[in-house]
């Protein structure tokens, strides 16, 4: 098959295509991989290696046998080729071989068309400001590789990258209309494949020993908060996550039938505050204690735990109310509180023991409560995020013998020992605490906030927080983790952050990233329906919708047009000073037809206005140097022109 | 030519754009999405599907730059052609056969370079041209010359598709130029020569063989006679001198159309005279031409073919 002149590839070219591909398969390195990552960075360097020792490139055949061998790696390591991950897997791959086939414009079209889908990929991973940054690079380059492709070798380096600048650029205020005004529909449109969100950390629904002091070393952000009214002190600010009440001697996790609809008596007034959370993919919404408000999509569980329908997927905001003083479920049917009273069988004597010798001892169930603390409170007792391994009677090990742990061994064993001395209890997992943000006045929670804490039931007082890291490790509640801990913990540097300035340029970056997520990511249609709203457009519908961004299109694109197009008139600066001097002789009534040549002029000048003669005479021979005299001489002779144009005597 | 094209050639008919230099205004320049284009859309539709399907922000972002992208690249490959001034050149004669080459000169009063600009007849071979920023670039437009006589230019397409790609500007040029072809050439022997010389000619006289002396070059006079040794001992802007030549024996041929084979077609005919012109003028010799409705007399040199193959170009079939 032969390739016409103007459709053939010029070897000059086939760098931009490289640069091109690379840039956009570049950052999927970093998560892919490590034998696609290999694959890929070899046939690029196949590619390279062909072009600069201008070699025949590989036969159709041996290209499709190579796809199909990428393909069914990718298939034996995802089990599909469709989904997230396999798809861009595949996509890479393409994108390489593609480049092992470059032989006319149509293949660098396909180099480039791909090239732009690639992308799009990177924000499955990341859509923070430096992705964005990044891909915007890439997408100018991309650009550029595309009018180098259609420009031929005429186009230079410099001037190309300028032009796809200038492209880039006036394609933004397109870009601003559509964003705002494009009809936005809520995703998904279609079933998400298995592996959409892998990948999100956080609060999970069962707890064992060791579970929340993993997520405690990440300084990744978990949500974050905007109160109406002024921050609720520190102390108070508990973030329910699951309740579990089902204990099996190593992990914690929910009840998974029905629950009976809770009776919460607010005491104090409810605040209002927006969360903004980030994926978790979990069920539940993890509202401040006790949630009075919830938005449409949510419901209360029966454990005060604020859940959702379908997981949270992405970040979200909500609206909630809660009311810090409260009573909850102060007549409790029989059945949770018998379910909160079971233990396995036969483990932990020791602890059972004890129990067992309070329950004989104290009246009252606060006062066995209080026994529980005393233990803790003891010296004894150390909290750390390198509690050692225990065994299958762990909460005896912890009580007895280590008496080491962190917030989610102090929670088991208290509820166990209440269990065990006849009151009803309960862990609940979620979050304690949260950092203010002096710039932006959000409140940032992060996974080094997740918490463990217990519940118990009290006659007539319902069920009653109480958390025994309060009592190891006070810090913990009162200022957050990384005072509570000893030095020498794993915490995350950025959590242990103490000198100001370090601190005080986290705040600044995260207020950006925060103000980046709720204004850039966060337009949701929601946001679009008040934008709307604001713009005097209430209740648009898609009709109407559709007119307005057409309209605000056409204009840009007039716009655009009449100023890409717009020519100033340009002339020739000889001329143009000519020009003034035949105006100076035409107020002297010395009238110039346009066929008459210079020196023709001159001497009619000659004949005429003798009194001028001399100095047009010199204006004339200037002007006919500058028009035909050495081009290097060009900036000379326009000096030469003007001069003899300010001695020309004006007229008065 | 089918249907298509009937109606094609019918919508896009233009008028001669006389001979004079024009300016490629708006109303002329074509704009369609080109297949890279088409391909190019397609993959926005489905990076937006993906955007929405995943609730992309920035995905959002990317597609909608990408869209805005596309449309300013209309705009500007509108604009590669757009304003851009077309003067129409010489086009040296040519015989049947070989390809006439019509010169236009595409002028850039423009501070941006015009790139990747195509243009071509439909049905012949497309040169590429790239114009610079207040520049002008000449360019020669082939055409294959299938027929004697007058070959009329047929429009040119001026076609782009800098800088993006993904669409694709035309428009249709039609200056009024054309281009003589002479009968192909048909090699066969000289006939013969004829005898008496013309009596009322001075014999002798701008000859080709013997040295006669030196005269004032006039412009017709080829190169070939100048006598460079002779003008460069001359000091001062004298004109140049030319040998002058006496010719003893002297060829004179009478290249008759009764002289052809009447058996053949015309244009075989017509091709026989003039394979005899070159041949005469090779030789050297003094010829005339004797057409039936034209006599063109005895003579030789440069002029003299030009005179004749143009004669025979344009007789009447």
């Amino acid at each position: 098959m032969s390739t016409p002149a103007s459709q053939a590839l010029d070897r000059t070219a086939v760098p931009w295509l490289f640069a091109a591909a690379l840039v956009t398969t570049l950052p999927h390195f970093a998560h892919q991989a490590a034998w696609l990552s290999l694959l890929t960075g070899l046939t690029f360097a196949w590619g390279a290696w062909l072009w600069w020792k201008d070699q025949r490139l590989p036969g159709r055949w041996l290209l499709i046998l190579l796809v199909i061998a990428a393909c069914s790696s990718i298939f034996v390591e995802f089990r599909t080729l469709f989904g997230r991950d396999a798809g861009v897997a595949m996509l890479v791959i393409f994108m390489a071989m593609k480049l092992l086939e470059l032989k006319s414009r149509r293949d660098g079209m396909v180099v480039v068309t791909l090239g732009y889908f690639l992308l799009l990929t990177h924000y499955f991973y990341s859509q923070s400001i430096p992705t964005g940054l990044w891909l915007l690079l890439a997408m100018w380059l991309v650009t550029a590789t595309l009018i180098r492709l259609h420009g031929g070798p005429a186009s230079t380096l410099r001037a190309t990258l300028r032009y796809a600048a200038l492209l880039s650029l006036q394609a933004v205020p397109f870009m601003l209309v559509l964003y705002l005004l494009f009809p936005r529909i809520s995703g998904p449109l279609w079933g998400l494949p298995q592996d959409a969100h892998a990948g999100k950390t956080g609060l999970s629904e069962t707890m064992s020993p060791g579970s929340i002091a993993n997520l405690a070393q990440s300084a990744e952000i978990a949500f974050r908060v905007r109160f109406d009214g002024p921050l609720p002190p520190r102390e108070k600010l508990y973030w329910r996550g699951p309740v579990m009440e089902q204990f099996d001697g190593t992990s914690w996790r929910p009840f998974p039938g029905r629950h009976v609809a809770e009776r919460v008596e607010v005491i104090s007034s409810p605040i209002g505050y927006e969360t903004t959370l980030e994926a978790h993919n979990q069920r539940w919404l993890l509202a401040l204690d006790a949630p009075t408000g919830l938005p449409a999509e949510s419901a209360l569980n029966g454990t005060l735990t604020a859940g959702v329908r379908q997981p949270i997927t992405q970040r979200q905001r909500f609206r909630l109310a809660a009311s810090l003083d409260y009573r909850f479920n102060a007549s409790e049917d029989s059945a949770v509180l018998r379910r909160n009273l079971q233990l396995p069988a036969g483990r932990n004597p020791q602890s059972h023991a004890l129990a067992r010798q309070w329950q004989a001892s104290e009246k009252t169930p606060a006062a066995i409560i209080a026994k529980a603390i005393a233990l803790f409170g003891s010296r004894d007792f150390a909290y750390t995020l390198q509690p050692p391994l225990l065994g299958d009677n762990s909460i005896d090990q912890f009580l007895f013998q280590t008496k080491r742990g962190f917030c989610e061994h102090y929670a088991a064993a208290f509820v166990v020992l209440m269990r065990a001395a006849g009151i009803p209890a309960r862990v609940v997992g979620g979050y304690q605490g949260g950092e203010a943000n002096p710039l932006d006045g959000y409140l940032v929670v992060r996974q080094s906030d997740a918490h463990a804490w217990a519940e118990v039931w009290l006659e007539a007082r319902g069920w009653v927080r109480v958390d025994p890291t309060a009592v190891v490790a006070p810090a913990r509640i009162e200022t957050g983790i990384a005072d509570a801990l000893p030095a020498g913990e794993p915490l995350p540097a950025l959590i242990q952050l103490r000198a100001d300035w370090l601190r005080d340029m986290r705040h600044r970056w995260e207020a950006i990233n925060n103000a980046w997520n709720q204004q850039i990511l966060g337009y949701d249609p929601q946001r679009q329906r008040e934008l709307l709203t604001r713009l005097g457009l209430p209740d648009t519908d898609w009709g109407s919708l559709a007119i307005a961004l057409g309209l605000a299109c056409g204009l840009l694109l007039v716009a655009i047009t009449g100023w890409t197009l717009y020519q100033r008139p340009r002339r020739d600066p000889a001329t143009r000073l000519w020009h003034k001097a035949l105006r100076q002789l035409a107020r002297r009534q010395v009238n110039c037809a346009p066929w008459e040549t210079p020196l023709a002029i001159a001497r009619r000048v000659d004949a005429e206005r003798p009194e001028l003669a001399e100095a047009f005479r010199r204006v004339a021979d200037a002007y006919l140097q500058a028009r035909y005299g050495r081009p290097t001489n060009n900036l000379k002779n326009l000096k030469n022109l003007r001069e003899a144009l300010a001695q020309l005597p004006r007229w008065r | 030519m089918g249907i298509f094209a009937t109606l094609k050639q019918q919508l896009f008919r233009w008028q001669s754009d006389g001979s004079a230099p024009f300016r490629l205004c708006q109303r002329r320049i074509f704009i369609i999405p080109s297949r890279g284009g088409l391909l190019f859309a397609l993959a926005l539709i489905v990076m937006l599907l993906g955007a929405i399907n995943y609730t992309l922000a920035l995905g959002h972002a990317l597609v909608f730059l990408l869209a805005g992208l596309g449309l300013t690249g209309m705009v500007h490959t509108f604009r590669n052609q757009y304003g851009m001034l077309i003067t129409p050149g010489r086009c040296e004669p040519i015989f049947v056969g070989e390809t006439a080459l019509f010169q236009l000169t595409l002028g850039n009063d423009r501070s941006s370079p015009r790139l990747a600009l195509e243009l071509g007849v439909e049905e012949g071979k497309t040169v590429m041209a790239a114009v610079d920023a207040l520049e002008s670039t000449k360019i020669a437009i082939p055409v294959t010359a299938t027929r004697r006589g007058w070959l009329a230019l047929p429009r040119v397409k001026l076609s782009t598709r800098y800088p993006l790609g993904l669409f694709y500007a035309w428009c249709y040029l039609q200056p009024a130029m054309r281009c003589l072809v002479y009968p192909q050439p048909l090699a066969s022997p000289l006939p013969a020569v004829s005898s008496t010389p013309n009596p009322g000619e001075r014999s002798g006289d701008g000859g080709q063989e013997d040295f006669a002396g030196f005269r004032e070059r006039q412009p017709a006079d080829s190169p070939r006679h100048v006598a460079w040794k002779a003008s460069a001992r001359d000091t001062g802007n004298r004109p140049l001198l030319i040998k002058q030549f006496a010719g003893g024996g002297q060829l004179e041929l009478q290249l008759d159309w009764a002289l052809t084979d009447p058996a053949q077609s015309t244009e075989s005919r017509l091709s026989i005279l003039c394979g005899w012109v070159l041949a005469a003028e090779a030789a050297g010799a003094r010829y005339a031409l004797h057409l039936p409705d034209r006599q063109i007399p005895p003579g030789g040199g440069e002029q003299q073919r030009q005179r004749c193959l143009e004669a025979l170009a344009l007789v009447q079939p």
